[in-house]
């Protein structure tokens, strides 16, 4: 009963996003309020039905009622409860369901906080905004419907994929798509700036904290990917430029690009067409994200839940809401256009640069990423773009965005000489070639990725800290009531700075060793002691595993136990690895269990990987600079809520 | 039960192998290095997206016994390689080479920034050369304006009494 009676929601919503779409744009044309002022109540409308669909899914999840396909293919009564829970999102029709869920919540955010906004815009945004849902809503009721009954219910579900089964993946979908389409907002904002023909400095306030919202969301998701990443996938990589990888890093480096050119149209009014493309393009790679996850036509190696002829409809989506945008933009971008003057040397030419590397940097990954699908297509090669391409290819681009970072986020605006913010920077320049030096000379290897990478980290993170302190005139006591945007920049660059160190400092200092153990058995790897206590069969909930307890000794103080195990899921039919992680401040001691030897004892693979959770503190920082800066009281007046500010 | 357990995971656990195996491992360390920089490089061809270093597939297995085998023999890493590529094609290589069409995929992101700067630099030039729509005041201007602000002189003055 209520499965249908949510499946008939979801009907509703879709009729209701139509005419949320077709009533406020033709009242914002025609000038009528009672018609621009439906958008809001249409927005308010789809996310209560929407909600209520997806709630209902979730119950039926949460119950186990095997009547309905989806939660009969994905689901199992063995599964732990939050698993049941995460299921609702760990498949196709579920995942696009959660999507529109977010699209929706955002809209309404906008009719709820938005109040402040130009009544004609926000109609517009808003009326974009149900455009997108319209399309989705579609693609979901006709090709990917959640609520489609069995005729026989099954005894028992057929389980979800064990690799899915873990609390960093549970939460990393919802992350991802709350900054993906977090980003339908700035799109939406883009093509209602089109439509009126105006884009001033007010616009840049008001389209600012949505993406700040979104770059958050996306990088709180791609860290807890990494993360995820990291200690189940068994190897300890956090990283693979997987396919499905990159369409989450692209988004977030536009985004990247397009608060720094948001904050040009904010203060300068320039570089106006620029940033409305940013806005496109920043959705169009959300777009061609879930594409590439949602149709597998990149095989990946973690596309869990794919259809190819899904992924057609996707793409037509896709064509219809970025092919329009540009023409648009095309149209109308010419009109926006000012002319202002800066030199070369000022904060505007600091962010185009930064513009440059990034949207460029993202261009590189885009390329690799599509390119084995053209090569084949166009020049019959089968071929493979992996790890040491993106490696070579981009890394180039993130050094030169760090190195000028700190210069370009410190000299004024218009017209600037570089003496004075080069001399304030002296102390921070003079640390990071120190540190170069000093990790060349105590390092082994003579590979420079280490160094390097120090020293950039130092420079970033010495830079924000300069900056904050001229910001404040040099006074401690001032810095309490810097703005907090301010505070928020200086974070979010600080934490940049420390997951590049922390990424080369891994790649470059890790230690690894692989040898046979018996039980009692003791490995020394770098100065620390692990030993293999015991190994033994365990049962689990929904698993039988095969589960080795180490020790480490780190100067001979006995640290506590871990456990790596070897698991078997019958009911998937699939063994995972867990894999022994002593977590620490400076390195994590990371074991592996292997096969049985024929000669008696285990393979086992230990590594030492230094600044491990620095990579994942990194992101953290940066999403608490995003999150700083989101509550600077100038977004606050811009996103509407007056009364707080 | 339990004894199920055991041999479930006995039985199914012994068929998946698992990455470097302590039995691949060369006994010379800097061959062994040599070995592992180059699995890094070359892609497992049953997986998804997976070095053989990393994989736990059967394939990747004798790709990896098959370089090690190759650098014991005395070849070079580019000859190890070279093999490997002949043997299964150039789909094995993770960083793909340059030639023919790939030179597309190398240079894509330096000629667009090259692109992006001339282009930057063109722009900038137009934004500060003087528009020549625009000339300096005419006479007239120039006298309406001498005008309005006064004799100069008397400017400087009134300057310095203040």
């Amino acid at each position: 009963m209520w499965i249908e009676t949510a499946h008939f929601g979801l009907v509703l919503a879709f009729f209701l996003a139509v005419t949320g779409c077709v009533v406020p744009l033709i009242g914002a044309a025609t000038l009528r309020r009672s018609w621009m002022d439906f958008g809001a109540v249409s927005a308010l409308g789809q996310l209560a039905l929407v909600a209520f669909a997806f709630g209902v899914l979730t119950l039926a999840f949460v119950t186990s009622d095997f009547s309905l396909r989806i939660v009969a293919v994905n689901s199992h009564t063995l599964k732990p409860m939050i698993y049941k829970v995460a299921g609702v999102w760990g498949n196709h029709e579920g995942s696009l369901l959660l999507w529109v869920l977010i699209l929706t919540l955002f809209a309404a955010a906008v009719a709820v906080l938005g109040s402040t906004l130009p009544a004609t815009l926000r109609a517009r945004v808003l009326g974009v905004q149900s455009a997108v849902t319209t399309a989705f809503l579609a693609f979901i009721l006709w090709t990917s419907n959640p609520f489609e009954r069995l005729p026989v219910a099954p005894f028992d579900g057929a389980g979800l994929n064990p690799l899915l089964q873990d609390i960093g993946l549970a939460l990393h979908p919802p992350f991802l798509y709350l900054g993906y389409v977090g980003l339908s907002i700035t799109f939406s904002f883009a093509i209602a700036a089109l439509l009126e023909g105006r884009v001033d400095a007010a616009w840049g306030r008001w389209v600012r904290p949505w993406t700040l919202a979104a770059w958050l969301f996306l990088t709180i998701g791609i860290g807890l990917g990494s993360w995820w990443a990291y200690y189940e996938l068994g190897w300890g990589g956090f990283w693979f430029w997987d396919p499905v990888e990159n369409a989450s890093f692209m988004p977030w480096l536009i985004a990247a690009a397009l608060l720094h050119s948001a904050i040009v149209v904010e203060k300068r009014e320039l570089l106006k067409a620029w940033t409305i493309l940013l806005a496109i393009l920043a959705f169009a790679f959300s777009l061609v994200g879930t594409f590439i996850v949602r149709s597998g036509v990149l095989t990946s190696v973690h596309a869990f839940a794919n259809d190819p002829e899904r992924g057609v409809w996707i793409l037509l989506i896709l064509c219809i809401f970025v092919g329009g945008a540009l023409v648009l933009f095309a149209w109308r971008a010419t009109a926006l256009e000012t002319r202002g003057v800066f030199s070369l040397i000022s904060r505007e030419s600091a962010l185009v640069a930064n513009n440059v590397l990034l949207a460029i940097s993202c261009f590189v990954v885009f390329v690799g990423t599509i390119w084995p699908l053209v090569a084949e297509m166009l020049f019959d090669r089968r071929l493979s773009v992996g790890p040491p391409f993106f490696d070579a290819a981009f890394t180039p681009f993130m050094v030169a965005l760090a190195v000028i970072l700190p210069v370009g986020s410190a000299i004024p605006w218009k017209r600037a000489t570089l003496g004075k913010t080069l001399r304030r920077l002296t102390p921070a320049f003079t640390l990071a070639a120190a540190l170069l030096g000093l990790a060349w000379a105590l390092q082994t290897t003579q590979s420079l990725l280490g160094p390097i990478g120090l020293a950039l980290g130092a420079w970033l993170v010495a830079g924000a800290v300069t900056e904050i302190f001229t910001r404040a005139g040099g006074r401690v006591s001032r810095l309490g009531r810097l703005p907090l945007a301010d505070w928020g920049k200086a974070t979010a660059h600080a934490g940049l700075g420390v997951t590049i160190f922390a990424v080369a400092a891994l790649t470059a200092w890790e230690v690894e060793d692989v040898r046979v153990m018996a039980q009692g058995d003791t490995a020394r790897i770098g100065g620390f002691e692990v030993e293999l206590r015991k190994v033994e069969n365990v049962e689990g909930p929904n698993f039988f595993s095969e589960s080795a307890t180490f020790l480490v000794r780190v100067n001979g103080v006995v640290q506590n136990p871990i456990v790596a195990e070897r698991r078997f899921y019958p009911v998937a039919a699939m063994p995972t690895t867990e894999a022994a992680i002593l977590n620490g401040f400076w390195r994590d001691i990371y074991v592996v269990i292997g096969d049985a030897q024929p000669g008696g004892g285990w393979a086992v693979r230990s590594f030492i990987k230094p600044f491990a959770n620095w990579i994942w503190g990194g992101c953290i920082i940066m999403a608490l600079g995003a999150l700083l800066s989101l509550f600077d009281r100038r977004h606050r007046m811009a996103a509407g809520a007056r009364r707080l500010a | 039960m339990k004894r199920l357990a055991a041999f479930l995971v006995a039985f199914v656990l012994a068929t998946a192998t698992w990455a470097v195996e302590p039995g691949e491992v060369l006994d010379d360390p800097i061959l062994e290095d040599r070995a592992r920089t180059i699995s890094k490089s070359l892609r497992c061809l049953q997986c998804r997206n997976e070095a053989i270093d990393e994989s736990n597939a059967d394939i990747a297995r004798d790709l990896r016994l098959l370089v090690r085998e190759r650098l014991v023999a005395g070849d070079t890493d580019t000859e190890v390689v070279d093999y490997v590529v002949a043997r299964y094609g150039e789909y094995v290589l993770l960083r793909p080479n340059g030639r023919g069409a790939n030179l597309v995929l190398w240079l894509a992101g330096p000629v667009l920034l090259i692109l992006t700067l001339l282009g930057l630099w063109l722009v900038q030039r137009g934004a500060t050369r003087p528009d020549p729509n625009r000339q300096g005041l005419s006479s007239s201007e120039e006298a309406a304006l001498q005008s309005l602000l006064g004799p100069t002189d008397q400017r400087t003055t009134d300057r310095n009494e203040l």
